[in-house]
């Protein structure tokens, strides 16, 4: 199915509208995806979603990253959105530093962001204000830290024979 | 029907809406009494690992809590120190009643970042295994359905095909359940005679025990009145839930990635995106039962014009070469332990691809930084998504109904905890 839209275009719109709170835009492998202040993530997603030209209104999937070596940025939320009627796709990206990593919850938005953002809290500690329940959700309530940062490592750390150095990282 | 009244509501105002259905429920108690129950998180009519505890009013379901997370293994911090092609067995993992679309759906998502350009007769095979493994999934869905309506025949009698289906995959793969099947760029081998005979006869008889199937359910007077009304979301929630696959179609939303976003040749075959109107029980039913005609009818197609070529792309780098070529040839051997101990060069990027897993749009967000395994791996997990609407689909039905809520979604434990 041909895309209505493209990634110029939708780019051009997003810029029209809010200017400065786009930091960067790039398409790679063809997916329009932008980086966004943390402050205007959820009135950019409201608005796409409002918005009758583009009608964003799907949310495919929302997670985190952790990039350790990022000083003041930390840690990333990423949201996947689609719009099914016009079949266009966007990424959209946005930094948080570790001290403070609080974002307004789309929960309000897109009624299925609820059990993505719980999961996002549980394992990266992003904390989404507005949230309904923002709980652990696959970990067990009483776990005091959040596994899938980058200081946990999977395996002992002791072990030399498995050295990232070994393996071309 | 709860549902249908919600259409105009924004997201937020549901908890609220369950307070209203419960006072307004509370009116007409049987005895005035509302005790708690627990469904699962062991019981057998939950076919995984679920807890739920509801409020109930008698047999009326007033609110539902739900627990998961029990069969969590950490997945996608498990694929942050594996190699590539060490990933395709935890993808195995999740929805473990049709494991072939998610090992191909990473396949094509590790393609997709290197580059590869994978051979026509690949992606036709792909696709027949693909079709293969979503009736296969749905044949249990649907079919236990029928068991939690207290039919039990067409359960028994269907999973003899479906066991037709895992002699096929044997045949490619030599495995069964965690299939593992086929590798980025292509296959291990082609298909084997083997697998071309019990294809043949699968193609022959599927279509007649599937009819029976049809018949003992689909007009059943008992079924209907079980499945019809039980459960159901409108189009509106149930986009703003993020559903997708069958669940979605049969809420009336014709979304599927197959046909939006078609990948591994999808374009090249003729089919139809069965949708539903009530998104209730019966509806989740038909929709999958039409979804197995339409997959035979993509096998058919994608058999009959299966092209001449490769079985494998040409990508050294990243396909294993064959054992007498790596003792044999210095540079099989070299490609050889390049893959083995990962070191072979990946390109930094992000990708995001998705496949109609047997429960919906089953996505791979993948970032590459270059090293051997993802910096990060997410699974955007069909089940997992969905099943969040859950509570608010039970509230005031029945007990029995949501159990037949619980088993029509399709609800996958592997999927869901990942």
């Amino acid at each position: 199915m041909q895309s209505n839209l493209n990634n110029d275009m939708v780019l051009e719109l997003l810029q029209k509208q809010f200017g400065e709170a786009i930091i960067t835009a790039d398409t790679p492998y063809d997916l329009l995806t932008i980086e966004v202040l943390p402050s205007s993530c959820y009135d950019i997603i409201a608005w796409i979603k409002d918005e009758p030209t583009l009608a964003i209104a799907y949310l495919t999937n929302l997670g985190g990253v952790h990039y350790p070596q990022n000083e003041g940025r930390e840690l990333a939320v990423v949201y996947h959105l689609h719009s099914l009627t016009n079949n266009f796709r966007i990424r959209i990206k946005t930094f948080l530093s570790i001290e403070n990593p609080s974002i307004a919850s789309i929960v309000a938005i897109h009624n299925g962001a609820n059990w993505m953002e719980r999961e996002t809290f549980d394992f990266y500690g992003i904390q989404f204000e507005g949230h309904p329940n923002l709980a652990r959700i696959l970990n067990e309530d009483s776990m005091d830290y959040f596994p899938m940062r980058k200081e946990y490592h999977l395996e002992d750390e002791t072990r030399e024979d498995k050295d990232d150095r070994f393996f071309g990282r | 029907m709860i549902a249908s009244s919600e259409d105009n509501l924004p997201g937020m105002k549901i908890e609220k809406l369950h307070d209203e259905i419960y006072v307004g429920r509370s009116n007409d108690t049987i005895d005035g009494d509302i005790s708690t129950l627990n469904l699962g998180p062991t019981h057998p009519a939950t076919h995984g690992i679920f807890q739920n505890v509801l409020k109930v009013d008698g047999e009326k379901i007033l609110s539902s809590e739900q627990t998961v997370g029990y069969i969590h293994r950490a997945f996608e911090k498990l694929a942050e120190r594996r190699p590539f092609n060490q990933i395709t067995p935890i993808t195995d993992r999740l929805n473990y009643c049709s494991s072939p679309i998610n090992n191909m759906g990473w396949h094509m998502t590790v393609e997709k970042l290197i580059g590869a350009q994978v051979p026509k007769r690949v992606d036709y095979m792909r696709v027949i295994i693909m079709e293969l493994a979503r009736i296969a999934d749905h044949l249990v869905c649907n079919s236990v359905i029928g068991v939690d309506t207290g039919a039990l025949t067409g359960f028994t009698y269907v999973f003899q095909q479906r066991e037709k289906i895992y002699e096929l995959y044997e045949e490619v793969c030599g495995a069964r359940l965690t299939t593992n099947i086929g590798r980025i760029g292509g296959f291990e081998r082609d298909f084997s005679p083997a697998f071309h005979q019990k294809l043949n006869d699968f193609l022959k008889e599927f279509p007649k025990v599937f009819n029976e199937f049809d018949a003992l359910l689909s007009r059943n007077r008992i079924f209907m009145d079980r499945t019809i009304g039980a459960g159901p979301i409108s189009a509106q929630r149930a986009l703003d839930y993020s559903f997708a696959g069958p669940n979605l179609r049969a809420a009336g939303v014709d979304y599927d990635v197959r046909v939006m976003n078609p990948y591994s040749s999808y374009e090249d075959f003729d089919f139809i995106v069965p949708v539903g109107t009530q998104g209730d029980t019966y509806d989740r039913f038909q929709v999958r039962q039409e979804e197995i005609r339409q997959s035979l009818r993509i096998i058919e197609q994608a058999y009959k014009n299966l092209p001449e070529g490769d079985y494998k792309a040409d990508i050294p780098e990243f396909y294993l070469p064959p054992k007498e070529a790596v003792y044999n040839n210095m540079e099989a051997l070299i490609y050889h332990f390049k893959i083995v101990m990962g070191e072979t060069p990946i390109p930094v990027g992000e990708v995001y691809h998705s496949v109609e897993g047997g429960n919906g749009e089953l996505g791979y967000y993948l970032i590459s930084d270059g090293g051997r395994s993802p910096y990060r791996l997410q699974f955007r997990r069909p089940c997992f998504i969905y099943y969040q609407a859950y509570p608010e689909m039970i509230t005031g039905q029945c007990i029995s109904d949501a159990v037949l809520t619980l088993s029509s979604l399709n609800v996958i434990a592997g999927e869901l905890d990942a």
